[in-house]
């Protein structure tokens, strides 16, 4: 496939000014965002891209928060100053793929004004970060904290147990005691999840993700390298992603963005839920993967407690076989960031490589989840379905 | 200052960052008043608060004041609070359901944490933070 021909500039906007001491820079990025969609002919809820730098907050996912935007693809690729035209180049080639239509663009900054631009108080983040003054000074700080508001939630919405998402941790507990590298390696009960301390209700100790320090990567290359390489490659299948955020104060706790990602990731790979043989579902916390399987389709909204019960992720034998290198829960939570080990252990599974006492039999698809930020705010919703090469 | 509390295992009250875009709301919170942004063009209340509309696009807002008034949407007690608040823990940290429809992220006060509960009737409060600001907090409602 090539972007050639495949995709145009239909808008741009320079801001007039050049000394901006009256606006924030996330008020400036939604300003020259509205100058250059108006240049086009379009409005904002015509986005379904958006590529931004990493200087507003967490980039992209702030920024489509702030601007109300519902991206099916982002990207902050950050390269300096060239980060811009490299988002053009991102954005054809995402339009090629078929993966957006409209991809917005955007630059703010104001080095001129900004010391002039606030005071910085004792915590709630900078400028920069819109919504943390109004989520950072009230104890949210340290993930469980927030993630506990989801789960109490769920729990009140769905009658979700303690018990049920412990069925989660001890899942991840029996497949990490094969993992000679997992950082947890001795199988738990439910009853012991529930004895551990309670961080913040309701969540207990062992419903959090390993603190570890480590890291992982992947190398994709292009069907003739594959073939080259003669080393047993994963196919990319589909991909989806999506930015939820707090919907202008509209939260909802009980979803997460995989209700977009995974419809999303599934309709490319053109297969359902009855095909995944294998599932990494990112676990930062076990709420995180009852959520996200419900939003992933595997189960109906409000029965991820029931489908986890009774050994459901176990492999090799479970209804759906899940995180079987242990997870984050157990094996690993590098830097605090899941998604790399989630696609490593899906790509062990169709290469026959995972350990032979949790290996998938005959594993043909598999599917990967990433979910960064938070559960209680705004997260990035990212969801990768692979295959057996000749799939 | 009005409407203060007593900070029930006295909570930190740190200080915001004050922007440009927030000036208005925080000047409020110190005379014991919430603010929320409205939509000029398509009458949403805004959350968080911001000179920018996400339901429309405007960048027309005016502050109007807040009931002060909500229900518990979430709340968890935490047991571990980062920074200042390790030493209040436990605490009460909730989203509350303002009256006028935003979910709000705050602390809920002037109770037992044991004794809050989803749904629960609350008020607002503020806690100066000695800057010239104040944070909004939510105690069980009166009557």
């Amino acid at each position: 496939m090539t972007i050639r021909g495949k995709a145009f500039i239909v808008g741009a906007y320079e801001h007039p000014k050049r000394e901006i001491p009256d606006r924030t820079v996330p008020e400036i990025h939604a300003e020259v965002a509205k100058g250059a969609l108006a240049d086009a002919g379009l409005g904002l809820s015509d986005v379904d891209a958006y590529f931004c730098d990493g200087g507003a907050g967490f980039g992209p996912m702030t920024m489509a928060d702030y601007l109300g935007l519902h991206c099916s693809y982002v990207d902050s690729t950050e390269i300096g100053g060239s980060s811009y035209v490299a988002h053009v180049g991102h954005a054809a080639a995402a339009i090629a793929a078929g993966k957006c239509r409209v991809a917005l663009v955007t630059l703010a900054g104001r080095p001129r004004s900004a010391r002039g631009g606030g005071r910085r108080g004792g915590g709630g983040g900078g400028e920069n970060s819109p919504d943390g003054a109004f989520e950072g000074l009230w104890g949210s700080g340290g993930a469980v904290n927030a993630y506990a508001l989801a789960a109490r939630r769920h729990m009140y919405e769905y009658g979700t147990t303690s018990e049920q998402l412990a069925e989660v941790k001890v899942a991840a507990s029996l497949h990490a005691q094969h993992n000679p590298n997992a950082f947890l390696q001795k199988p738990v009960t439910v009853a012991e999840v529930l004895d551990s301390p309670m961080i913040s209700d309701p969540l207990h100790r062992m419903d959090c993700c390993v603190v570890t320090d480590g890291g992982g990567a992947v190398v994709v290359v292009s069907p003739e390298v594959a073939r080259e390489t003669g080393r047993r490659a994963a196919k990319v299948l589909g991909h989806g992603e999506a930015v939820k955020h707090t919907n202008n104060g509209r939260v909802d706790l009980t979803f997460t963005g995989a209700v977009w990602s995974g419809a999303r990731a599934f309709e490319e790979a053109g297969v359902n839920h009855a095909d995944i043989d294998y599932a990494s579902i990112y676990d930062s916390f076990t709420i995180t993967v009852v959520e996200t399987l419900e939003d992933l389709g595997f189960c109906e909204k409000g029965q991820g407690g029931r489908f986890v019960s009774d050994g459901g992720l176990v492999a090799p034998d479970g209804r759906l076989p899940f995180n079987t290198d242990g997870g984050g829960l157990c094996n690993n939570h590098p830097t605090n960031r899941g998604g790399m080990t989630k696609v490593i252990e899906a790509v062990r599974q169709l290469r026959g490589e995972a350990h032979p006492a949790v290996q998938v039999p005959d594993c043909q698809i598999a599917l990967a989840h990433g979910t960064g930020g938070s559960l209680a705010t705004r997260m990035g919703s990212v969801t990768l379905i692979l295959g057996q090469e000749d799939s | 200052m009005t409407a203060t509390e007593d900070r029930s295992g006295a909570l930190p009250a740190p200080a915001p960052f004050v922007s440009l875009e927030t000036e208005e709301f925080w000047a409020a919170t110190a005379r014991g008043e919430l603010l929320l942004p409205r939509c000029d063009r398509c009458g949403s209340f805004i959350w968080y608060p911001r000179r920018f509309c996400p339901d429309c696009g405007s960048q027309d807002v005016s502050w109007v004041r807040a009931s002060g008034r909500g229900t518990v949407y979430s709340f968890t007690i935490v047991r571990r609070g980062p920074g200042p608040y390790g030493a209040a823990s436990p605490f009460v940290l909730a989203y509350v359901e303002l009256e006028e429809g935003p979910r709000v992220m705050t602390n809920v006060v002037g109770c037992d944490p044991e004794a809050v509960e989803v749904g629960m009737p609350v008020e607002v409060v503020f806690h100066d933070t000695g800057e010239g600001t104040a944070l909004f907090r939510f105690r069980p409602a009166a009557g």
